[in-house]
């Protein structure tokens, strides 16, 4: 038997075609880890990322791989202003999928890190995984999706799951 | 109770068997998602093609690949299936260890083209084996009611695993 009780939806949301963030608030702190799922971004999303209560200093850091046809690549950056969990995709008539994994997010003792993955048909990053930090010892009690640029059409669909361990 | 992350149906093969079918998928999820056990007969080639309501391959399908072999890391790009590796790479796979491969499949009910993403992570007590993440895509915007797992070359053993789970967002 699966997780069962143990995967269950917080919260959904979709884009409403006027606005470039889609928000979690008020997340329970009664599961042990998160998952958000994000599916059907719109070719015109640049760089999706999730904000952490509201925090837009540079808190983040992350070290990814990442690939197309051309090769696969690793690198790292520091300082960033959010999760980035999305990238444009260049193909007509697809999407980006994007899976946010946080991690032991209800702690107020240790900075935050997690798990981001997205897949898409884009030139130079067609698919991407990273492990990311943010540097907060703060409970996490919303996230902030932002699109990196344009607005979240009505297509663009979220889901918020929480794990629990027991 | 949320009727999330259920078991839809579980297949373990008491015999070797080219490929899998999951049918008559129930249209009242939001995701689906697979988990698989898998070795292949082959000896120097393995991994899952995946196919969404049809066997057939072609140019409705593509991938993008990014894998690690242990001492170096690669790419490709397809243009007729799906496919993900599951056991080490460079042939001498050590008995009797299986890979294991995670297969997502977000909004599979809907009008849109289809997007996959599958990780394999095999591991092989020898110098090589090959991680692998794919991307890939269906571009037709059939709901999804059938996943057809076919043996990359040859097939999958007796004992090989697969597990359909709907995910579920209410």
């Amino acid at each position: 038997m699966a997780a069962g009780a143990t995967y269950e939806p917080i919260a959904t949301a979709s884009g409403t075609g006027s606005s470039t963030t889609i928000t979690f608030a008020s997340i329970p702190q009664t599961y042990t880890d998160l998952v958000i799922i994000a599916a059907n971004i719109d070719i015109q999303i640049d760089d999706m990322g999730a904000r952490l209560n509201q925090d837009s200093g540079s808190n983040y850091s992350r070290t990814r791989i990442v690939g197309d046809s051309s090769g696969a690549n690793s690198y790292r950056n520091s300082n960033l202003s959010k999760v980035y969990f999305g990238y444009k995709d260049n193909t007509a008539g697809t999407q980006t999928y994007g899976i946010l994994n946080l991690m032991n997010y209800s702690n107020s003792t240790t900075y935050k890190t997690g798990i981001a993955r997205y897949v898409t048909h884009s030139s130079g990053y067609g698919i991407m995984a990273e492990v990311y930090l943010w540097r907060s010892t703060a409970a996490i009690t919303r996230i902030d999706i932002d699109s990196g640029n344009a607005n979240f059409s009505t297509n663009c669909k979220f889901t918020l799951y929480g794990i629990a361990a027991a | 109770m949320a009727n999330t992350y259920k078991l839809i149906e579980a297949r373990t093969l008491n015999s070797n068997q080219t490929s899998i079918t999951f049918s008559s998928i129930p249209q009242t999820y939001t995701d689906l998602l697979i988990k698989a056990s898998t070795r292949n007969l082959a000896s120097n080639s393995s991994g899952i093609n995946i196919y969404l309501n049809s066997t057939t391959p072609g140019s409705q399908y593509k991938e993008v690949r990014i894998y690690g072999t242990g001492s170096a890391t690669g790419s490709d790009t397809g243009n007729s299936t799906i496919s993900i590796s599951t056991q080490g790479g460079g042939g001498g796979y050590t008995a009797n260890t299986f890979g294991n491969t995670e297969i997502y499949i977000p909004d599979y009910t809907s009008s849109n083209y289809k997007m996959v993403s599958a990780d394999g992570v095999p591991e092989n007590n020898a110098t090589a084996t090959l991680l692998m993440l794919t991307a890939g895509l269906r571009s037709n915007t059939a709901a999804v009611t059938s996943v057809i797992l076919e043996a990359y070359e040859s097939s999958f053993v007796s004992g090989s695993t697969f597990y359909l789970y709907g995910i579920k967002n209410s």
